[in-house]
């Protein structure tokens, strides 16, 4: 008899009834703490199961309130207890009524028989603390907890703020260094001993009954001053979630338990009977033992964790509707989006395509329908090209589209004649990359051949809404990259500005472009834009006509 | 602090709750019970209410669904079905069964219904409202029932879970005679990203349009597309009232169980059994019902459309795998629960 537990019990009495019972048939005695709050008559008949049975003791009761030093009182009740009851003990387990050991208790005897000296009490200083919720490490020493965290928030925040602000603080006794550590470990009898029979306890217990959770931070930091060994590491394996609330093992992690080759975990649902019938059976084929290894476990709650807290960005859904969109990632992937080139390159489209890959669509907020790649009528996730269908919620039909083709780079052409609603969204979004030559919109206009009297309305109101456009790049919170060139500054010099874009679509390369798309035919377009003015439309989007080169010289310019 | 507008909004919905739980009391008494074995709801014991209507063929997968996972009362009301439905759920043990004769539109929908009992019987429980053609899968619900899930809810302080509803659909025309014997065997095409949605400010709780109908049936009027987002799980409280069928319930703050900080809350999804090849024979009934009441209206085409047996089913269109492949998808969430 060298190892006892001690059991903080609140609930689920049958399942602590059984683990209680497994220990004491393995000639481990066990103190249990329940709750004040469990009605008498409850506790008695749970009491009176133990009635013949020695090795199960149980410890004047407490009312326990979470976080408040209620939960230590009950503790060192229990651990008196049992260090009274049965003084051959050389390590203490602290224990709750959800927790199941996962080896069977022989083989942690034996492991504590090698390490006869050592506490194994997580225990770190408050600057390497990184688990605590709501940033309180060093204060819950050095501040007053007077409020209910769980049930007077707004106080218990309120009063936390006044002492900032007022610089009050508690002086932290000497001999005292703050440790913090998880609430469950396995100390020596001496260590305990020392911490109970310590000649200042009452001062000390008088202070930590002001300190916030004083259960992660009263035994671990007095080991600290009693114990001669320390492995700072519990040896119950508990996972937390992003709000501090255990998580809870469920059968179906049964193989992820069985591999942990942990002595116990916390918390189990009472109701998952494969793992106690499994873990409480002794006769089960022994598996090749090793230290404890929780790391495979920690992976997997970190990671539902990271999914619960920072969610996957860019979706939309029921679980996630982030209500403050900007200045964070608004979709899930990188896009492109080209405004004016397929005004000014005959089959631009095709030569994307070439070059980028992915999906290159059409115009996706063209006034007639979304011209999704191919000519599709629908496209991934079931997406309708109808336009009153997007228009109805434009921006949400673009993260849907980038949502639905994760892992194939899309790209799209953008340009004033579509739907503007969506420009917001991309001018903000850090995912977009953006490609505008402004006033290119005016090539197909000029090649048209139209008079200038039928179309003269149109240019103004394409380039209101351009200008428009344009002005958003200066607006606070841009985050996409915008490469903006006016037309005439575009044409001068295309090829390098073209490398540059698809360079930094691809990644740099080596790789020069050498097919170049077909520029449109631009012999004349000085000409029209001076025709333009005179009808009375002032070109302002299309950038210094004089840079322009002479076509009417060159003739047709080859890029 | 709240602004004087937002004091107004929320006295206001506190005064809509208050209504609505007034004039479903009233209609209290339209209910005649069937069988009635509420008697034996033990404490604590997770409930499940609906209204059906001519649903024999749907009732037994159904329950089935819901008492595997871990349903122990359904809590039913019948409107006047004529296909037997009320004879087959009166048969049920676990099945207690209210009749009425009123009109489900002059209940608003059945609501006033569900929630004079939900008052009565669901006041502490996990209560799970839905309809026949609905079931409920979440994350784990192949290897953990409901229990599990709700203790963990009440664990992290969640009042509430919300669901998508999906509405599943066959490879061709809905009216084409159903493959195997379970709805869920036949119908196991859906729409994966196409779903929009918005926020109610005051109500908090959020809109969700598309899928298959919003795409074949609303293309030119996504604004009366039918919503999917559903609050179906609530630790009820004899208070809380539900406003339009269960897309939302006040007190509103239930209404968000949604994560608005950029995390992932969990939630289900209630795969919809709507397109079975009755849909046709029950939109002719739709249509004849709506006739007499209030003559033509904005749904008709919709009811007529479906008639003539559409098929909803296209090349994007996803297969149903598991409640994996939602999560994947984003359809779904665990949101945090490992």
């Amino acid at each position: 008899m060298t190892l006892g537990f001690v059991m903080l019990v609140h609930t689920a009495f049958d399942r602590a009834e059984q683990v209680a019972r497994y220990f004491a048939s393995h000639g481990c005695p066990v103190a249990i703490h329940v709750d004040g709050k469990v009605p008498p008559r409850r506790f008695r008949a749970f009491r009176d199961r133990f009635r013949t049975e020695p090795r199960i003791v149980f410890a004047s009761r407490t009312r326990v309130e979470w976080g408040t030093w209620s939960i230590v009182q009950a503790t060192q009740a229990a651990s008196e207890r049992l260090v009274e009851g049965f003084p051959d003990l050389r390590h203490v387990f602290l224990a709750s009524g959800s927790c199941l050991p996962l080896r069977p208790v022989g083989e942690l005897v034996a492991y504590l028989d090698a390490n006869p000296e050592t506490d194994f009490i997580e225990s770190v200083t408050t600057d390497h603390v990184t688990w605590t919720i709501d940033g309180l490490e060093e204060e819950r020493f050095t501040l007053r907890f007077p409020f209910s965290w769980r049930r007077q928030r707004r106080m218990f925040n309120a009063c936390v703020k006044l002492q900032r602000r007022l610089g009050l603080t508690r002086r932290i006794p000497d001999g005292i260094v703050p440790h913090l550590g998880s609430q469950w470990w396995c100390l020596t009898r001496r260590t305990l001993h020392s911490i109970l029979n310590a000649p200042d306890r009452k001062a000390t217990d008088a202070y930590f009954a002001g300190v916030w959770i004083p259960d992660e931070s009263y035994f671990q930091s007095l080991a600290r001053r009693y114990s001669t060994t320390i492995e700072s590491r519990s040896l119950t394996l508990s996972k937390f979630d992003i709000h501090g609330k255990p998580h809870v093992f469920y059968d179906d992690h049964l193989p992820l338990l069985q591999r942990s080759d942990c002595f116990v975990a916390r918390k189990v649902w009472p109701r998952a009977d494969a793992l106690y019938r499994t873990f409480l059976d002794d006769n089960r084929p022994v598996a090749k033992r090793t230290e404890p290894n929780p790391g495979r476990i920690d992976r997997v709650f970190s990671k539902a964790n990271e999914r619960r807290a920072s969610g996957r960005a860019g979706l939309y859904s029921q679980a996630r509707f982030p209500l403050a969109p900007h200045g964070s990632v608004l979709t899930c992937a990188r896009y492109n989006v080209f405004c004016g080139l397929d005004d000014l390159y005959e089959e631009f489209d095709g030569w994307l395509d070439r070059h980028l890959g992915g999906s290159v669509h059409g115009h996706l907020y063209a006034p007639e329908r979304a011209e999704f790649a191919d000519g599709a009528r629908i496209a991934a996730g079931c997406l309708s090209d109808s336009a009153t269908l997007r228009d109805y919620r434009p921006t949400q039909f673009l993260t849907n589209l980038l949502w639905s083709t994760r892992g194939q780079r899309q790209s799209f052409f953008f340009g004033p004649r579509d739907n503007q609603e969506v420009a917001g969204l991309l001018v903000h979004d850090p995912n977009a990359t953006l490609v505008v030559v402004s006033g290119a919109w005016a090539v197909p206009m000029f090649l048209s051949g139209q008079p200038i009297e039928e179309i003269k309305v149109e240019v103004a109101r394409l380039q209101r809404i351009e200008l428009d456009f344009l002005r958003t790049f200066r607006n606070p919170g841009v985050a996409a990259r915008i490469h903006h060139w006016p037309l005439a500054d575009f044409v001068a010099q295309p090829v390098e500005k073209l490398q540059n874009v698809v360079d930094e679509i691809n990644g740099a390369g080596p790789r020069r472009l050498t097919d170049l798309p077909q520029m449109r035919d631009l012999r004349g377009f000085t000409d029209f834009l001076q025709r333009l003015r005179n009808g009375g439309v002032q070109p302002k989007v299309i950038g210094d006509v004089a840079l322009f080169p002479d076509f009417a010289d060159a003739g047709r310019k080859a890029p | 602090m709240a602004g004087a507008a937002a004091l107004w909004a929320a006295y206001r919905l506190r005064w809509r709750r208050r209504y609505l739980l007034a004039r479903s009391f009233a209609r209290c008494t339209r209910l005649v019970p069937r069988s009635d074995r509420t008697g034996g709801i033990a404490a604590g014991a997770i409930l499940a209410f609906a209204v059906t209507r001519n649903e024999l063929a749907r009732l037994p997968g159904f329950l089935a669904h819901h008492r595997a996972l871990g349903v122990e009362h359904f809590l039913i009301v019948d409107n006047a079905s004529d296909d037997g439905g009320a004879a087959f759920l009166a048969d049920q043990s676990d099945v207690s069964l209210w009749t009425t004769a009123d009109t489900y539109r002059g209940a608003r929908f059945g609501v006033d219904w569900l929630t004079c009992l939900l008052a009565r019987y669901g006041h502490g429980h996990w209560c799970l409202t839905l309809d026949a053609d609905e079931r409920l899968v979440y994350a784990h619900h192949t290897c953990r029932d409901l229990r599990a899930l709700t203790d963990w809810l009440d664990l992290t302080g969640r009042p509430a879970m919300g669901a998508l509803m999906l509405d599943l659909y066959p490879r061709g025309s809905v009216n084409a005679p159903m493959q195997g014997a379970d709805p869920l065997d036949h119908l196991i095409w859906f729409d994966a990203g196409n779903y929009v949605m918005t926020r109610h400010p005051d109500r908090r709780d959020l809109r969700i349009q598309g899928g298959p109908r919003a795409r074949a049936f609303f293309a030119d009027t996504p604004r009366r597309a039918p919503t999917l987002s559903k609050v179906p799980l609530v630790r009820w409280n004899r208070r809380y009232a539900y406003i339009a069928s269960t897309h939302a319930l006040l007190p509103s703050r239930l209404n968000q169980a949604y994560a608005v900080d950029g995390g992932e809350a969990p939630t289900g999804v209630l795969l919809h059994s709507k397109f079975s090849p009755d849909i046709g024979d029950r939109s002719v009934e739709e249509l004849t019902r709506r006739q007499m009441r209030t003559g033509a209206d904005l749904y008709d085409d919709y009811y007529h459309a479906l008639r003539d047996g559409p098929t909803l089913w296209c090349r994007a269109s996803t297969r149903y795998e598991g409640w994996q492949q939602l999560e994947a998808l984003g359809l779904l969430s665990r949101g945090g629960w490992e």
